[in-house]
């Protein structure tokens, strides 16, 4: 693995090059080395206010300015498409202060900063994929304070989560997590795969792409390396199960991908179509070439 | 078919229109920027302190690029302090060699250097004054306040002295406080320290201090404070330049200070005495001031051997919460795009109500 020089101030842009400035980026850089070390371990950094709200992105905002060199080309997706709101901003930024080509070609991005989905395509070892976290510790909403659930993951005393699970089946009948579905990385720290589906979950595992997670508000990146086992939680007599759907995309026909419903303005059949806009249009055309 | 490329011309469609209600009515005169630091300095300087820049000006483009939403300016300045090359860190300000313009003390009638009220609500009637309205006729008052502040310069307020007693809580040197950390440093997500405790109150939101504080009062706490002083004015900043090794004095920045005083009624280590509650920030805010020292003397249950058990005790649920911009981005984030989650809970309510529908034990599998 090479690292790539900081790049310096672009005069033309009248800010740094990906807005933060060298010494941020390097900070930022350390903790990302250190992520990549220690895969699921959330690493304390200095997290800097940027341009947008705290709760937007402000991690993988600041992950993907310090990785940013001249010769990426970045994608930005947001709920699995590159026309949402927030992605189009995001991308406007990096646009502005850095220059680098955008695309929407998952194949063709280096650099993929996406918040709660992960890409239908299978990502290769030169991409990284960045992913916007609000809450990077997968004990919070049971154990509010951090001092305990630092403790809890220097023990590996992760048996409350399988309890958590485990009341989940015995109260309803299921584990009725829908997204951020907790993950063991590597065999050893347990880690919050942030809010994308259980059904992008296996994408983590065994992945050729560095995922680098950024908690800008809580102030804490992680990694998981290209090519580490991750394993969403699941008992020997319940297994882990992601979302699938009976129907198919109603734009491309595909069966095999995350779904979203739209709605249909009167009370006609509910039809679904892609999350993940691009894949559903480069699968559409291949189906017309076809 | 595809919603294709439609949201970046309505994102910019938006830009547009945000433009033109942020001017308004073409036919009323724009506001500038000295305006508003110069005649709405309260929320200057309430942007100043939230956002973490001391810089007045900067501040009141903020207010006017957000149409006074003084929650969005402060975000505007946070944004701007983190591309700021941080050189260094100055010597901690002695709000004892402030030069005031207002100071009083509630504790005692008496205190060397006298109560000056100095420009403050406080004994204004609450009616609306419609001469506000016109432009005009205050002229022979502009250089009033100029004089007063320099007359009363350099009153350390010395409480022992006051008491004639050790029955105040003895301060701490400033410099017992660890670091210079301040609320984006990665530390400060675990503090404990009450020097940087208090950096990140400071910071906070008056609105969300001001009601914490206020539960403290009302019963969900149990501190009961008085107003040893409270003080505002002018206090000079000060930077040791490492090449020289010498102290410089690189300008005045306007400060309210508070001291406040809670009956301590003694543990096993410690005598009953009166405890102290701190507060400080940028320019005048004393709703804020008063607030933060009330909250700090909350939080500060441990040392005092206090039950935790109100909110405004625990500061892992003040301090993040405090902080205006983080909750408003958080809170507003509901305004992103969640169809994947939408999608997500409904495969998982559908799944349970289907069960549901059969009337299944937890345990039992689904019918066919």
């Amino acid at each position: 693995m090479t690292i790539d020089p900081i790049p310096p101030f672009v005069e033309d842009v009248g800010t740094n090059f990906a807005y933060l400035d060298p010494q941020t980026k390097r900070s930022i850089r350390r903790a990302i080395l250190k992520a990549v070390a220690i895969p699921g371990y959330q690493v304390p950094f200095d997290s800097r206010e940027m341009p947008m709200p705290p709760g937007w992105g402000t991690g993988g905002l600041q992950v993907t300015a310090s990785l940013l060199t001249p010769d990426d080309t970045l994608k930005v997706i947001d709920q699995g498409t590159d026309d949402a709101t927030n992605a189009i901003t995001i991308r406007a930024f990096f646009s502005k202060v850095s220059g680098v080509p955008m695309t929407e070609r998952t194949e063709s991005a280096t650099i993929i900063q996406t918040r709660h989905r992960i890409p239908e395509t299978p990502l290769n070892e030169n991409q990284i994929l960045v992913l916007q976290v609000p809450q990077p510790e997968p004990f919070r909403r049971l154990i509010p304070s951090e001092k305990e659930t630092r403790k809890i993951h220097a023990l590996g005393n992760y048996g409350l989560m399988s309890v958590m699970l485990y009341e989940n089946i015995a109260r309803l009948g299921r584990v009725a997590i829908a997204y951020d579905y907790p993950v063991r990385v590597h065999d050893r720290y347990l880690a919050s795969p942030s809010p994308i589906p259980t059904f992008d979950n296996p994408k983590l595992d065994n992945s050729p792409a560095l995922a680098i997670f950024g908690a800008g508000r809580e102030k804490r990146i992680y990694a998981i390396p290209p090519f580490t086992k991750v394993r969403s939680l699941e008992f020997d007599d319940y297994t882990f199960t992601t979302q699938s759907w009976e129907a198919r995309c109603s734009l491309c026909g595909s069966s095999h991908t995350y779904l979203e419903q739209i709605g249909q303005g009167d009370k006609g059949s509910t039809r679904y179509v892609c999350s993940d806009t691009y894949y559903c249009k480069s699968h559409a055309h291949a189906d017309e070439q076809r | 078919m595809y919603l294709k490329n439609s949201g970046e011309d309505a994102i910019k469609a938006s830009h547009r229109l945000l433009a033109a209600k942020r001017r308004g009515d073409l036919q009323v005169p724009e506001l500038s920027v000295d305006q508003i630091e110069q005649q709405m300095s309260l929320a200057v300087d309430r942007v100043m302190v939230e956002g973490g820049l001391y810089d007045r000006t900067l501040a009141a483009l903020a207010i006017k690029q957000s149409q006074g939403d003084v929650v969005e300016a402060a975000s505007l300045m946070r944004a701007t302090r983190a591309t700021l090359e941080r050189f260094g860190a100055s010597e901690p300000v002695d709000p004892g060699r402030m030069t005031v313009q207002r100071r009083i003390s509630t504790t005692h009638k008496d205190i060397p250097g006298g109560q000056i009220l100095g420009p403050t609500y406080d004994y204004t009637h609450r009616l609306l004054d419609f001469d506000t309205a016109v432009p005009e006729g205050l002229e022979d008052v502009a250089d009033e306040l100029a004089p007063l502040s320099e007359a009363s310069s350099d009153l350390s307020l010395d409480v022992h002295a006051l008491t004639g007693s050790d029955f105040v809580e003895v301060e701490r040197d400033e410099r017992d406080f660890s670091g210079d950390a301040d609320h984006t440093d990665a530390k400060s997500r675990r503090s404990s320290d009450r020097g940087e405790r208090l950096r990140r109150l400071a910071s906070g939101d008056e609105g969300f201090l001001l009601g914490v504080a206020y539960s403290s009062m009302r019963g969900y706490g149990n501190t009961k404070g008085l107003v040893g002083e409270i003080r505002y004015g002018d206090v000079m900043v000060e930077f040791t330049v490492p090449e020289l090794g010498i102290v410089v004095g690189v300008g005045d920045i306007e400060l309210t200070e508070c001291q406040t005083l809670h009956p301590f009624f003694g543990s096993r280590d410690k005598a009953p005495e009166f405890s102290r509650g701190y507060g400080l920030t940028f320019g005048q805010a004393e709703r804020k001031a008063i607030s933060m020292a009330v909250v700090d003397r909350a939080l500060r249950g441990e040392e005092f051997e206090e039950e935790v058990k109100y909110p405004v005790q625990d500061e892992a649920f003040v301090l993040p919460h405090a902080d205006s911009v983080s909750s408003s981005g958080v809170v507003q984030v509901l305004k992103l795009a969640h169809y994947v989650h939408f999608q997500g809970h409904l495969q998982e309510l559908e799944a349970l109500r289907a069960r549901h529908k059969q009337n299944l034990a937890p345990g039992e599998e689904m019918k066919e």
